[in-house]
């Protein structure tokens, strides 16, 4: 097996493992980065959401070998002190439950805000549609992601980097 | 008993080779009676052994010992202790409990019994440490006690403003005499500075930065990876396999056999795959190529189920309350309802999968679960190993969701088997399919309910009669258990007055593993008697409001004939969240066109939540929530917006339940795999959820489960209200709409 490298959080890594891998067990088995989630397996919880260059991506059904060469941003990159204003809005809120869903949630809401710095109900619940909380913390997602494109809190940054 | 508990099932739990049936019995009853559990260490434990930990320099560390599955027992606990303790909030850690029935008689975090059986023990510990370190400054100053007060972390001498940190005195201070539990001073409730606050959250910073610990992020030097194949059908073992085909996958290391263990599916054994990673593991078992032996239960279904349940229902059950005569009063009653009400069974689906490591080794084990029971787990590692309980160490992790899942210990048994057949420390992960496929699932349920009304529209008879596949048939002492003690709470004990009123009930027999499930029996019956209810109330031609006021107008206390012992339901306060959730939703004032409001109020763990739900239905018959007020009263609340994000929860895993949750069984094996066919609610589903809190004096009681019970009734009674039809099965579906 040839490495694989990409970089992940601004750092360069280089991975030897099945080119089949999803990316998810490459983070959290291999790079120790347990922040991304295990899920589902199959895109359809959103619990393992990265960014990829930029994008939110559902790290868990991405072979690792489709990541050569890209920038990867995981929950541990979002910000190197949780001053991300998506963070400071979560801890505002008391957002999280059990937790467990909140890393993708927060990479997938970074993405928005980087898209769109004002974004309404509507677009939060589409752009978040196919993430699941069983806690059911949405209304407070919800307000937390309103409340850091406030213009007081210094608006976005969107995504980390 | 009608049906007798299967046959099957009984014999495992009498041949169990690891001697699980004392381990089941065992378990079974923390959730509901102190008596039970271990007996009281006979020397009293010092606060400072249990509950305290102060370093010399001030650093103050608070023991949990209660699991925090993301109901906030990790904040709600340590301010009971802090607040008698006199410690700045800001200074305190939190610790978890380590696993030793010496000194903690039960870490069992379920029940919501979490704060209600804390809260006294807590401040009775923090005030004796804060007494002890009083004293320890008293005598290290020469002073009389009596001028000495805790403030802040320090003990100050009032005559002199002399002022001594907790951390300098805690040497002196743990050394001396332990005061007398029963009567060391307890803090006036009006003179609570942390006890009533929102405080924030001492686990948010961690699940907000990818660093909190789950059980799933468990790393230990030289770990593996395992899943596990096991047999669809319930009770099956694997006749043959291809562990060299498994073996051939790149980072698979060992493929090794697990047996079953305990009553029926306790834990289902099965061929698990150990390699260098999760993703190599997952591709082994893959490969592996089982053929199974299906076992005992192969040719049950959905369809043999509902029809064991129909015969049930056709014939008279075990009386469990019989209230003046009801036969008679149907049979003169000037109008009469019947209805029957279908609930499936239900998986917990945590976000988290289950999940457990372990280390075993020839003399000592060491395990870190996700779990709800650490100690039940403890003493299960324990019989599958051989090892003696105090040789085996339980690290309870955060839970990524518990809802009664993590209740278990199947996963701390499989982690410790596979741990040991290799000599190596091993995560055992579960897929999402394993979490939907081997559940303890909620039970499946079926009734037949009767009612009638007078000619004046007052109610004249109750009669309801359930089926179910009782949690307690499965899990109880063979020959000694009542199967309708996990099942009929909730309907036996509906409040309302109703002259004549009888429930029977009756188990069925099934494969399907069954145990508790966020609420357990209240989110069956609160949807079966609520929903009922209303169609009683629009008999009456009455307001469904009105109508359930009306039956409450004289308080009363009802007890529950299967506990009797247990804290009768107070008729007063259930009537209070009624009307509080009614005004606060705007009951009776006009809404838009097209929507209907519903209501509903159950009495679960001790607390009272009545919800109003406003919903809509559009042509094609899909239901949309819109708003759900929900009025709660726990007692005395220790952290307000706790309560208010637990009820909001429990709204909307009663929501899922409602609107999708449903686990069919085909050919002995659970049909649903992932959330694409076990789907829950989605953000854009999430309807307006406003708590109201009623402000109380009296003992707190749980929130972690009774936000569930109401919803799924206050919805169906709205559609009702929008729509004239009536649900009568779960979850809603569009075709019973349109």
């Amino acid at each position: 097996m040839a490495a694989i490298t990409f970089s992940v959080n601004g750092k360069t890594r280089s991975v030897d493992v099945s080119p089949d891998t999803p990316l998810l067990w490459v983070l959290r088995d291999v790079l120790n980065l347990t922040g991304t989630k295990f899920g589902c397996g199959a895109a359809l919880c959103g619990a393992c959401t990265v960014h990829v260059d930029g994008e939110a991506t559902r790290s868990c059904v991405t072979p690792v070998e489709m990541v050569e060469g890209k920038k990867i941003t995981t929950i541990e990159g979002l910000s190197a002190d949780r001053s991300h204003p998506l963070q400071q809005a979560w801890i505002a809120e008391q957002v999280p439950q059990c937790g467990y869903c909140q890393s993708g949630m927060l990479m997938t809401a970074a993405e928005l805000l980087a898209r769109k710095p004002r974004p309404t109900d509507e677009d939060i619940d589409a752009a978040l549609g196919g993430h699941i909380c069983r806690c059911g913390t949405y209304q407070r997602i919800r307000r937390a992601i309103h409340r850091a494109a406030r213009p007081a809190s210094g608006g976005a940054r969107g995504g980390a980097q | 008993m009608k049906a007798p508990m299967d046959v099957g099932r009984r014999d495992f739990l009498k041949t169990s080779a690891a001697g699980s049936a004392a381990l089941v019995i065992g378990f079974y009853l923390p959730w509901d009676a102190g008596a039970q559990q271990a007996p009281p260490p006979t020397t009293p434990v010092s606060p400072f052994d249990a509950w305290v930990r102060v370093q010399a320099d001030g650093t103050v560390s608070l023991v949990l010992a209660k699991s925090e599955m993301g109901q906030g027992v990790m904040t709600s606990l340590p301010m009971i202790l802090a607040e008698e303790l006199e410690v700045d909030w800001a200074s305190v850690r939190v610790e978890q409990a380590r696993t030793d029935p010496r000194i903690y008689r039960s870490l069992g975090t379920g029940g919501s019994t979490s704060v209600r059986e804390s809260f006294l023990p807590l401040r009775q510990a923090g005030a004796a440490a804060r007494e002890m370190l009083i004293t320890a400054a008293a005598e290290s100053w020469s002073v009389p006690r009596e001028e000495c007060f805790a403030e802040k972390g320090a003990v100050v001498h009032r005559p002199t403003n002399r002022r001594a940190a907790y951390g300098e005195l805690v040497e002196a201070g743990a050394k001396l005499p332990i005061p007398d539990l029963a009567t060391v001073p307890l803090k006036k409730p009006e003179q609570f500075r942390l006890v009533g606050q929102s405080l924030p959250r001492t686990d948010t910073p961690g699940k907000v930065d990818g660093s909190a610990v789950y059980g799933l992020d468990v790393r230990v030097p030289g770990m593996l990876y395992a899943v596990i194949a096991r047999c669809p059908t319930f009770g099956g073992k694997p006749k043959k396999f291809d562990a060299a085909k498994a073996m051939a996958v790149p980072g698979v290391r060992h493929v090794v056999e697990i047996p079953a263990v305990g009553p029926g599916a306790f834990s289902a054994g099965g061929v698990a795959v150990v390699a260098d990673n999760t993703w190599a593991a997952i591709k082994g078992r893959d490969a592996l190529a089982i053929e199974w032996e299906r076992g005992p239960h192969a040719s049950e279904s959905t369809e043999t189920l509902w029809a064991q349940f129909k015969q049930l229902i056709a014939q008279p059950g075990k009386v469990i309350r019989n209230d003046g005569d009801v036969a008679a009063a149907l049979a003169g009653a000037a109008k009469k309802v019947e209805a029957v009400y279908e609930l499936p069974f239900l998986a917990h689906a945590t976000m988290e999968p289950l999940n457990c490591t372990a280390d075993v080794r020839a003399d000592r084990a060491e395990v870190w679960a996700p779990t709800q029971f650490p100690d039940w787990n403890q003493r299960a590692v324990a019989e599958v190993t051989g090892l003696a309980p105090q040789n085996v160490t339980v690290h309870t992790t955060l839970m990524g969701g518990g809802f009664g899942r993590r209740a278990q210990a199947d996963f701390a048994v499989e982690a410790a088997q596979v741990s040991k057949a290799v000599g190596k420390p091993v995560m055992v992960v579960w897929t999402r399919d394993d979490d939907l496929q081997h559940c303890f699932y909620r039970p499946a349920s079926y009734h037949k309910l009767q009612g009638a009304v007078d000619a004046k529209g007052q109610p004249a008879a109750w009669s309801h009669r359930m089926a179910s596949t009782s949690i307690e048939a499965m899990w109880g002492e063979p020959g000694k258990a009542n199967p309708e003690n996990s099942e009929v709470s909730g309907a036996c004990d509906w409040p309302y007055a109703l002259p004549n009123f009888r429930m029977e009930y009756a188990p069925a027999r099934s494969g399907v593993p069954v145990a508790w499930w966020r609420s357990v029996e209240h989110s069956i019956t609160g949807f079966v008697t609520d929903a009922f209810m209303d169609e009683l109330a629009a008999a009456a031609g009455r307001d469904p409001l009105e109508f359930r006021l009306a039956l409450l107008a004289q308080p009363r206390k009802v007890m529950n004939p299967t506990n009797p012992e247990g804290p009768p339901l107070d008729t007063a306060r259930f009537r209070r969240v009624l009307a509080t959730a009614a005004e606060k939703a705007g009951w009776g004032k006009p809404l838009a066109k097209g929507r209907g409001r519903g209501i509903a109020c159950q009495y679960s763990f001790r607390t009272y939540v009545a919800e109003v739900a406003e919903v809509s239905v559009d042509a094609k018959g899909n239901v949309r929530v819109h708003r759900v007020v929900c009025a709660v009263d726990c007692g005395r609340v220790i952290h307000p917006d706790i309560v208010k994000a637990q009820m909001e929860s429990g709204v909307v895993y009663g929501l899922s339940a409602a609107l999708k949750g449903e686990i069919t069984i085909k050919d002995g094996a659970v049909e649903q795999a992932n959330f694409n066919d076990y789907d829950v609610l989605r953000i854009e589903e999430m309807p307006q959820v406003e708590v109201h809190i009623i402000p109380s004096t009296e003992a707190p009681t749980g929130v972690g489960e009774p936000g569930v019970p109401p919803v799924a009734a206050a919805v169906a009674n709205a559609v009702f209200a929008a729509t004239g039809k009536r649900l009568r099965r779960l979850p809603i579906r569009a075709s019973d709409l349109a």
